[in-house]
């Protein structure tokens, strides 16, 4: 009887103000690719905030999700034609992220049920890659699987079950990778805060990776100014070629 | 020395880079080939996207054929007027070849049919000059004189009609013999990157029977002018070519073909074509092997 009458005396925390809060943050905003760039490693920390300020016993967990800009893509497969291996197969994804990476607390098996990882996109078997032209969806299942192993080799899918670290059930960071071969874009950062198998909390941060300086002048100068981008690139050929043929000569 | 390519988006290792174009350019400087064939494979297999590859791997030819056309001009050893002729052809054929990588890209064959040129056009010409090169160097051991060529264009040039007379290689025949000639390279240059001169030598002398005083000279004449003007089409269609990577190819590759010219006084002429012959075997023999392995990668993404 007494327990039950403490549980309507806190329940209205429990149920509305009673949400705890993340605090999150990100090492760098901007990521700016210059001429000695080999990738970047992102901070992401924060802090949970819980109503009171005090720590529930069963402390609750957090996943981290580095995104990259979304794009249109055409996967192809191999297959032995008459001896050879030729693109035989295609199917197109309208949404697939270039660059996916998430980092969690514990398994995200352990944190969330299928459908709530599939909700949030948790998870690099949960991406809504939006199959566009597949038959069957044994056909998209394959194509989607096919990418999924091919970006995750080259780390632009990356999941990081544990490498999430909380200190004292307030503090968290982790640690997420870049790699060098990323598009250029927009990427976001989103913590999302799990506790019982449900999202109780998720706060977003932007993060800008671009070109800069003589990199950013020469990829604009290639895509807008095709004709004079090429001019140059001829005579920096000829000039060179020709300058080592009169250096050479006066030997 | 880890630098980011702007155009490819990756970062390669600088001086592999350079290496790679100083040996390229110590193999054209030796043989006096632009060295295509052998960079654009090497790019792919280091990780540069093909079309990438193939797009810069044009630039990194003209400078290795500069000084040899300056060279070739002081020795009289070009003939101009059969020069732009090829190069006339030679322009038609790359903005022909710019069409066909766009069609064979969009339908995702560009790689296969790239392979598969590769593996036609280095098998049999390196087939030929196997053949060739075997055949004086026995000559040569015997003391006999080498087999006389026999200085004549094949039948079907002789029937095309509207001659003109090129003097400077000896002909009296058809422009539109060397055009079409022309046009072929063309397009090779644009789809796999190389200058085509290992296809224009030999055509010269076994299809149009030029003079062989003037046959590297004019070849590199028209090679410099047909992947210049390459590596314009694919900077205003494909925006591929990376002038970061080229510049890196042309540093290795103009020093090391000067290299390859001093070289190259050292080692008899007939051993020369032997050894040619041996490299273009073995890249069409690898390649063809790569084609009926299982490759690395079943799946490829590509923009849409």
């Amino acid at each position: 009887m007494k327990r039950i009458a403490a549980l309507a005396l806190f329940a209205p925390t429990l149920l509305g103000a009673a949400k705890p809060v993340l605090v999150p943050d990100v090492s760098q905003r901007d990521i700016q690719i210059v001429y000695s760039f080999t990738g970047a490693e992102l901070l992401l920390f924060g802090a949970i905030v819980y109503p009171g300020g005090r720590t529930p016993d069963r402390p609750a967990d957090i996943a981290v999700v580095v995104k990259g800009p979304v794009e249109p893509i055409r996967v192809r497969e191999k297959q032995k034609v008459a001896g050879i291996w030729v693109n035989a197969d295609s199917a197109s994804f309208r949404s697939a992220p270039s660059f996916y990476a998430v980092a969690t607390s514990r398994p995200l098996e352990q944190l969330v049920d299928e459908r709530t990882a599939a909700i949030y996109e948790l998870g690099i078997r949960n991406l809504q890659l939006s199959p566009a032209d597949a038959d069957t969806p044994d056909k998209a299942n394959r194509f989607e699987n096919g990418l999924v192993d091919l970006r995750q080799r080259n780390n632009l899918y990356d999941q990081q079950p544990g490498a999430v670290r909380i200190t004292d059930g307030v503090l968290y960071r982790a640690r997420i990778r870049i790699p060098a071969r990323v598009p250029v874009g927009t990427y976001t950062a989103e913590t999302f805060l799990i506790q019982d198998g449900r999202v109780i909390a998720a706060a977003v941060r932007d993060i800008n990776i671009q070109k800069s300086g003589f990199e950013q002048y020469v990829a604009r100068a290639a895509a807008d100014h095709g004709f004079i981008y090429g001019i140059v690139a001829v005579a920096l050929s000829i000039g060179l070629g020709w300058a080592a043929g009169a250096l050479f000569r006066r030997f | 020395m880890d630098l980011y390519l702007p155009i490819a988006n990756l970062s390669v290792n600088a001086l592999v880079i350079v290496a790679l174009g100083l040996g390229v350019g110590v193999l054209s400087g030796l043989f006096g080939v632009g060295g295509g064939f052998l960079t654009t494979p090497l790019l792919i297999f280091y990780g540069i996207p093909p079309t990438v590859a193939a797009a810069s791997a044009a630039s990194q030819v003209t400078g290795a054929s500069v000084s040899g056309v300056f060279a070739h001009f002081r020795r009289g050893g070009v003939d101009t007027q059969m020069g732009w002729v090829l190069v006339g052809g030679g322009l038609i054929g790359s903005l022909l070849g710019a069409f066909l990588f766009r069609l064979l890209q969009a339908t995702g064959q560009i790689d296969t049919v790239i392979n598969l040129l590769y593996v036609v056009l280095l098998g049999g010409i390196g087939g030929l000059m196997m053949r060739d090169a075997i055949r004086t160097l026995r000559a040569v051991r015997r003391e006999d004189a080498p087999p006389a060529l026999k200085r004549r264009h094949h039948a079907l040039v002789a029937a095309l009609p509207l001659r003109w007379r090129f003097y400077a290689s000896g002909l009296y025949i058809s422009p539109l013999a060397p055009m079409l000639l022309g046009v072929v390279t063309g397009i090779m240059t644009v789809l796999l990157g190389i200058g085509g001169g290992f296809i224009m030598v030999p055509a010269m002398i076994y299809l149009l029977g030029m003079g062989t005083r003037v046959v590297v000279g004019t070849s590199l004449f028209q090679i410099l002018f047909v992947t210049a003007a390459t590596t314009l089409i694919h900077s205003i269609t494909t925006h591929a070519v990376d002038i970061v990577l080229a510049a890196l190819l042309l540093i290795g590759s103009v020093v090391g073909a000067q290299l390859g010219a001093i070289l190259a006084q050292r080692v008899k002429p007939d051993f020369l074509r032997l050894l040619l012959a041996a490299l273009v075997l073995v890249v069409a023999i690898r390649m063809a092997i790569g084609l009926g392995w299982r490759p690395d990668e079943i799946y490829t993404v590509q923009a849409s």
